[in-house]
């Protein structure tokens, strides 16, 4: 790896001072290093992390990403980490422009990574703690052998989807003494010495509405609490606090629950994360950063950055979104009086003054994710200028076809693909079920079906951890349905369901 | 400077060579790989190599698009950057294509079948000359000349004489500095194999039957392939007369007429005679036939070709015996009642559909002659 040549950090600093002191970004540190396409490549395999643990899907990831650039189908520009220091690499080989435009763009990156919520719990430090997470992992391999280890951190990732992101930010479990708790209400009956006392302690027209117990009934047998006691959505955690794992399972485990969440909010903010970044760099080509004769160049790369079509580019919706707030918030098209108008013509030429966007834009890349950004800023207007669509799977002609330019639905259809990201709500139901120790994992069904080959094989994964036959609940072809693997055949049986 | 990746990128292609090892027999019999072929390699699908997880089934999945277009217009996949969609009746589906190299393939259909290494007839006999620019003159013609090699000499000369202008860096090569890439001559000892295909296209052998004889001559191709420096092909196709053609027309030509096996022996013991001698040459005639032939004569006349013409020339011969509702299947019988295996280098082998390749492969090639 090799440190940026001068003309390039001088590049650098001249750009990310314009970014500080006069769009006031606020960014961690950068750190930028030259890479050649090769380490390119083997770094973007490893998810920007030039440490990671020995495993044959990065190695997968690379022959893809290396195929695809010796074909020329696609290149990787740049590449850049949540860290403090912020790391980004740069491509060798790329033209000026395109260094200019990867460093502005990064800007924009860095100031979202440091700023947005949703980045506020990651760990800043992951690139050591990457680098330490190989070593353990290393170290196993060593003591276990490479085989076994490998293909239990490939059972680990089978289920690293079915965490709870959300869980960084708020509370599930009820503090204690809250009112969720179920209170017994009414009177306790206490303890009696003698049971001569019984009637003084505990005196009978107290209990008038309940049951008198019988002492000398045989106690009744006390159905054993719900386990766990809630759904429990972090599927992974369930399992490492009480799936019989050999410590160096659990270790493994632990670290591919790490790294999920860590790499949880970048799933979240992809949209506002690009988007922001394009705003950004657009801003600072365009206005500072150009030379004139790069221009076209620059027409160039953005265009290829910036092009529609199906499915929706993130890069394109998000800076356009962030345009429209900022022009709405400028213009003072927001609120009661805007909502409320009905006349077209007065819409149309709509100009309050407010000059409000920059700031607006700059509140939301703190406080939003991509889901409450859609749902906040995509209006039916954006939409219908925008020309969006829905598209689906037209069986007849075997074609992806425009189904819909109803706002309504493309506005679901976007909501829907992007609520926990795209991965469907899974929880763990019952870690006692049928009271024989196996599991019962629940899909929460909300219109489209698992693939039922895949939720089989990952079923097989999670049998391997739980080592007790481990079932699957959901619907299929509306269909309530049950799916088992007991170690050796897979079943399926049909359940009523509520959902 | 060897990266970190690599380990991780050996395990895969390991997984990699696991998995169409596993699923060799499935390749084999349903001749997926063919059409995947390139000059030097392969691409393989391989289904379920990522790891599974809970998702959703793509198909049920629609999307949000931006761009022009009316309710009901077909979306081109690909379309737009990033385009996911791909294109077939799959949408969405990843199926993983490795590219293997026909090297790798030969080794793993080795492996599978357990084929032993073929030993090569006459390799101490054959040997070219082959010339290698390796090396660096003084003299030499122009044409040759290494700019990079002179300039650095002349670039080292002059610093050294102090004749170098740090302000002006001029280099002025003189005679002196010139140099020039040189030749080595290095024995190659070469192996070389021709495969002589024949195959009967009379009526009787219908499109499943070549489709059979084309999935396996893929195969002993790509084997032969790997134990052979150079590998030359012919093909020969048969009714009543033979001709040669090239390997287009071979699984694509269907007579109508009887089947004369004699003629096709005899055009191949000709070839033989004139291109190939047996001193210089490892020669494997495959003979492909679904069993029927004109009369008993010419079957006499098809042994004696044999064990005149053809045998003394051949490492051995192989016979396929491809499976017909129309063949009587006399033929594999004469050949067996007149030759011996070992003692003639005659292998026969009945092909029953496709289920049956893998086995006839291995009866062909397992004798590692």
């Amino acid at each position: 790896m090799a440190t940026l040549p001068s003309y390039l950090y001088e590049l650098q600093l001249g750009i990310e001072e314009k970014a500080r002191s006069h769009y006031g970004l606020d960014m961690f540190k950068q750190v930028y290093e030259l890479l050649d396409y090769k380490t390119m490549n083997e770094v973007a395999a490893y998810g920007g992390f030039p440490t990671r643990y020995p495993h044959w899907r990065f190695g997968m990831e690379y022959e893809r990403l290396s195929k695809s650039y010796t074909y020329g189908l696609s290149k990787i520009y740049e590449l850049v980490i949540n860290n403090d220091p912020c790391y980004g690499y740069l491509l060798e080989g790329n033209s000026l422009v395109e260094q200019k435009l990867v460093m502005a763009h990064v800007c924009g990156h860095n100031d979202f990574f440091k700023n947005n919520y949703y980045f506020s719990k990651t760990n800043r430090r992951m690139i050591d703690e990457m680098a330490n997470h190989a070593t353990r992992v290393r170290r196993l391999m060593e003591r276990f052998g490479v085989d076994k280890v490998e293909s239990f951190i490939d059972v680990c990732l089978s289920i690293d989807n079915l965490i709870d992101p959300m869980s960084m930010y708020i509370r599930r479990e009820p503090r204690e003494g809250s009112e969720e708790v179920e209170e017994h209400s009414g009177p306790i009956r206490l303890k009696v010495a003698s049971s001569y006392m019984e009637r003084y302690i505990n005196p009978p027209e107290l209990f008038k509405g309940e049951e008198p117990k019988d002492p000398q009934a045989e106690p009744e047998l006390e159905k054993p609490p719900k386990f766990p006691l809630r759904p429990e959505r972090d599927v992974v955690k369930f399992l490492i606090e009480h799936a019989p794992l050999e410590s160096w399972q659990r270790d493994v485990m632990e670290i591919v629950r790490e790294e999920a969440y860590y790499f949880a909010p970048q799933g979240m903010t992809k949209i506002m994360n690009e988007g922001w970044a394009v705003y950004w760099h657009s801003k600072m080509m365009t206005r500072d950063l150009l030379d004139s004769s790069e221009i076209i160049d620059y027409a160039d790369l953005n265009a290829g950055v910036l092009s529609g079509g199906f499915p929706f580019n993130p890069y394109k919706i998000g800076v356009e979104l962030f345009r429209n707030i900022e022009e709405r918030w400028d213009s003072g098209r927001f609120g009661k009086e805007w909502e409320e108008c009905d006349d077209l013509a007065i819409k149309r030429s709509w100009d309050r003054q407010l000059g409000l966007g920059l700031e607006k834009i700059f509140q939301v890349r703190k406080i939003f994710n991509d889901v409450t950004f859609i749902d906040e800023f995509f209006t039916e207007d954006f939409c219908r200028e925008q020309l969006f669509y829905a598209y689906g799977w037209n069986e007849r002609s075997t074609h992806w076809e425009i189904q819909s330019r109803q706002f309504r639905q493309i506005k679901d259809q976007l909501l829907g693909m992007l609520t926990n990201f795209g991965n469907p709500f899974i929880s763990v139901e019952d870690g006692n079920f049928e009271n024989r120790g196996e599991l019962l994992l629940s899909h929460r069904h909300e219109g489209t079906d698992l693939r039922v080959d895949w939720a089989q094989d990952t079923l097989v994964n999670v049998y391997r951890v739980w080592r007790r036959p481990v079932n699957l609940q959901s619907v299929f072809d509306e269909t309530g349905k049950i799916l088992r693997f007991d170690g050796k055949d897979h079943s399926e049986k049909t359940v009523e369901t509520n959902n | 400077m060897s990266q970190k990746i690599d380990q991780d990128h050996s395990r895969f292609r390991k997984i990699v060579r696991g998995k169409i090892k596993q699923n060799l027999r499935k390749y084999i019999s349903n001749g997926d790989l063919m059409g995947r072929q390139g000059k030097e390699k392969v691409s393989i699908p391989l289904p379920q190599i990522d790891i599974p997880r809970f998702r959703f089934g793509p198909r049920d999945q629609g999307g949000v698009g931006q761009g022009e277009g009316d309710v009901g217009d077909q979306l081109a996949p690909g379309e737009g950057e990033g385009g996911a969609g791909e294109a077939g009746d799959s949408p969405g589906e990843h199926v993983l294509e490795v590219d293997v190299s026909f090297e790798e393939l030969a080794e793993i259909l080795g492996e599978e079948l357990e084929l032993p290494r073929i030993e090569p007839r006459g390799t101490d006999r054959i040997v070219s000359q082959r010339l290698k620019y390796s090396s660096i003159r003084r003299t030499g013609p122009n044409s040759l000349r290494h700019f990079k090699r002179t300039y650095r000499t002349a670039l080292k000369r002059q610093i050294s004489m102090g004749a170098y202008n740090f302000d002006k860096p001029v280099i002025v090569p003189v005679p002196d500095d010139m140099r020039y890439r040189s030749w080595k001559v290095e024995p190659l000892p070469e192996t070389n194999a021709v495969i002589v295909y024949m195959m009967d296209v009379s009526g009787s052998m219908g499109d499943e039957q070549k489709e059979i004889v084309r999935i396996e001559s893929f195969w002993i191709d790509t084997w032969l392939r790997s134990q052979y420096d150079g590998l030359e092909t012919r093909f020969l196709i048969h009714d009543a007369t033979a001709k040669e053609v090239d390997r287009d027309t071979f699984f694509r030509t269907r007579e109508s007429g009887g089947t004369m096996i004699s003629s096709v022996y005899k055009l191949c013991a000709q070839i033989i005679e004139q291109e190939y001698p047996p001193s210089d040459w490892n020669i494997y005639p495959f003979h492909f036939s679904d069993g029927d032939n004109w009369s008993v004569d010419d079957t006499a006349l098809c042994i004696r070709l044999l064990r005149e013409k053809v045998l003394p020339a051949a490492n051995v011969f192989c016979y396929g015996q491809v499976e017909s509702p129309y063949g009587s299947g006399q033929f594999i019988k004469d050949l067996r009642e007149h030759f011996n295996e070992e003692k003639d280098g005659v292998i026969t082998s009945e092909i029953a559909g496709r289920e049956a390749i893998v086995d006839s492969i291995k009866t062909f090639l397992g004798k590692g002659k």
